[in-house]
């Protein structure tokens, strides 16, 4: 059996661990794919360059995903998160390499709701600024 | 160009059943790096209660996304889409997607609103069961930045 989160488990200014996340423009094609969303600014220089961009950026949904994951792999069973809001604040650019961007994700129980509901507000950076201008999951717990 | 505020409570036709496939489901983990075993083992997800592998929880922009291009196909709704971004995005799961399920979506213009030049369109988007069971809301904001 994994571990779980349960309900008792958490109180205001529970940490959850921070992980980080690298994004290569490799990772924005396999998104691409299977997301479905083509959108060219994700990777091509010329049209992201050509809108403005300074380049090449992450789909805001990967950046998205990524910090639900930081959420699913600590609460443990992932159909516990049962809302989720981003605001994207800063677009995550993604230089053309092997090194590509690093995305990290910090969270912590930011209120315990009624019904064994608590609410995680994520702080999501990326090269030092916060990519996500909000970011919260409510969590239901057993 | 503004868009029109008559455009909010506008609703379109549902969309085709989309099936949800195992494979798809286990594509879109991995295109997160997720190695959650939820997502491809059977066994796993039943483990933890569910009758088959569920999905990630931003999966369902899969359905919604493409839902939501009826929105983006209205004559009316004038946005310059070579300038569009994604502004928020929230999705509310009244129950996990899993493999199996048929799904349609519903889409609706829930606000319109101009900002500082920019053009700001939510659309809802409203799954369901073909048999009718909520599954989950998706709210996205697009911006349209104005031009200079």
């Amino acid at each position: 059996m994994r571990a779980a989160v349960r309900a008792a488990d958490v109180e205001v200014g529970t940490e959850l661990p921070e992980q980080t996340f690298v994004v290569t423009r490799a990772d924005l094609v396999r998104y691409a794919g299977a997301s479905g969303d083509f959108n060219p600014i994700h990777w091509n220089e010329r049209t992201a360059t050509g809108v403005g961009l300074p380049g090449v950026i992450a789909h805001g949904m990967l950046t998205m995903g990524l910090a639900g994951r930081a959420v699913t792999a600590w609460v443990g069973d992932p159909a516990a998160l049962v809302e989720y809001t981003v605001r994207f604040g800063r677009p995550v650019v993604v230089p053309d390499g092997d090194t590509g961007a690093e995305i990290t994700v910090r969270g912590r129980v930011a209120a315990v709701l009624e019904g064994g509901r608590a609410r995680v507000d994520l702080t999501v950076t990326s090269g030092g600024e916060k990519v996500l201008s909000l970011a919260r999951a409510v969590l239901a717990l057993t | 160009m503004a868009l029109d505020p008559g455009l909010v409570g506008r609703s379109y036709p549902p969309s085709a059943v989309y099936e949800v496939g195992r494979a798809k489901i286990a594509e879109f983990a991995a295109a997160l790096g997720d190695p959650d075993p939820v997502y491809r083992d059977p066994a796993a997800a039943r483990a933890l209660g569910h009758p088959d592998v569920i999905a990630p929880p931003t999966f369902a922009i899969v359905v919604t996304l493409g839902a939501a291009g009826v929105v983006l196909a209205d004559p009316d709704v004038e946005l310059d889409y070579s300038r569009v971004v994604h502004g928020e995005q929230r999705f509310t799961h009244h129950r996990p997607i899993r493999a199996g399920d048929r799904l349609v979506a519903t889409t609706s213009i829930d606000a319109v609103r101009t900002v500082g030049g920019n053009d700001l369109l939510t659309t809802r988007v409203d799954v369901a069961t073909e048999d009718g069971e909520a599954v989950c809301t998706a709210h996205s904001m697009l911006v349209a930045r104005g031009g200079a």
